[in-house]
């Protein structure tokens, strides 16, 4: 796929690029997989009965154990670097968190499910132009930085030394390593949502 | 996706976040978190090896309405320092802020000025 363009036309200014098949086929793959993880956080969350009855949602209290959907739903507080082995702090980060997340979260999975559908629903099947409104356009770069952020963690994962996740996207993942193929597809995504931003904003 | 969720934001804004049940831990911690009670809480965004440049700009000026260029140097500071704080004021707006970044997808967090 080439770079998105921005065209006018009578019913306002839209961003266009030409998929190939099988790119709307990893694209789509991707995107259901970030669903999945969103749709079975958002399922799991426990059932509280004062919420049901009051119609507020809340979510899990705890950061999901999966790197990258840890990296979707971060802490909303993270103590200062020094403060983070003091105990008293970080019980206060804890109890902070927990209530942020509870309260948060599932509004939080709610807006990035919304763009994801708008991605699966403007996806040519069999390839072609894809189209966008300016907000369609918004929604699909919200979701293409949510699938690399996942794929940012598993490379950030496979890049570890010592069971320290690497700090900076490595350049090379060995081939015997099944993450190895992220590499690729990240790059390619990398490529898209940097195309699409710069034909939205109009530089 | 932000004509959906602006309305639930707007909700959002006149619910008393203390009247929740589930809202009870933060209470007893609203106090603290690095800085003293009568200081303003901060937005903080973090810097990230993901998080594309271009798209960050974009997220602060749509996010807070910043003009092109303050949003651009924001993104720097973020960028050379590691961090930025990138908007300030009450606990209701600036979770609400950290909220609208983290749906964006940036690593943003809250807490009070030192």
């Amino acid at each position: 796929m080439k770079a998105w363009q921005r065209k006018g036309s009578l019913g306002g200014p839209r961003i266009k690029a030409v998929m190939e098949a099988h790119e709307v086929q990893i694209l789509h793959a991707l995107v259901s997989n970030i669903v999945d993880m969103l749709e079975q956080r958002r399922d799991s969350a426990p059932r509280d009965d004062l919420a049901e009855l009051t119609g507020m949602r809340s979510g899990h209290s705890a950061l999901p154990d999966q790197a990258p959907l840890a990296r979707l739903l971060p802490d909303f507080h993270r103590p200062e670097p020094g403060k983070d082995h003091d105990p008293d702090a970080l019980a206060v980060t804890r109890a902070h968190n927990s209530g942020m997340r509870m309260i948060h979260e599932p509004e939080i999975i709610d807006a990035k499910l919304s763009t994801a559908v708008v991605v699966l629903r403007s996806l040519p099947a069999r390839g072609g132009t894809v189209s966008l409104t300016p907000e369609q356009a918004q929604a699909w770069m919200g979701c293409l930085n949510d699938v690399r952020l996942g794929l940012g963690a598993l490379l950030l994962d496979a890049g570890s030394v010592d069971g320290v996740p690497a700090t900076d996207i490595p350049e090379f993942v060995p081939e015997d390593d099944p993450r190895s193929a992220h590499l690729d597809v990240y790059h390619w995504l990398t490529f898209m949502q940097d195309s699409l931003c710069t034909a939205l904003m109009g530089q | 996706m932000y004509t959906v969720t602006t309305p639930l934001a707007a909700d959002r804004d006149v619910v008393p976040v203390m009247a929740m049940p589930s809202a009870a831990p933060v209470e007893s911690t609203e106090a603290e978190l690095d800085g003293g009670v009568d200081n303003p809480w901060l937005t903080v965004v973090w810097d990230d090896p993901v998080n594309l440049m271009s798209y960050v700009t974009f997220v602060f000026q749509r996010v807070f309405g910043y003009s092109r260029e303050k949003a651009h140097d924001l993104m720097l500071k973020v960028h050379n320092d590691g961090r930025a704080v990138v908007s300030s004021g009450s606990r209701e707006k600036v979770e609400n802020d950290v909220r609208k970044l983290q749906e964006a997808g940036l690593w943003a967090t809250m807490q009070r000025e030192a």
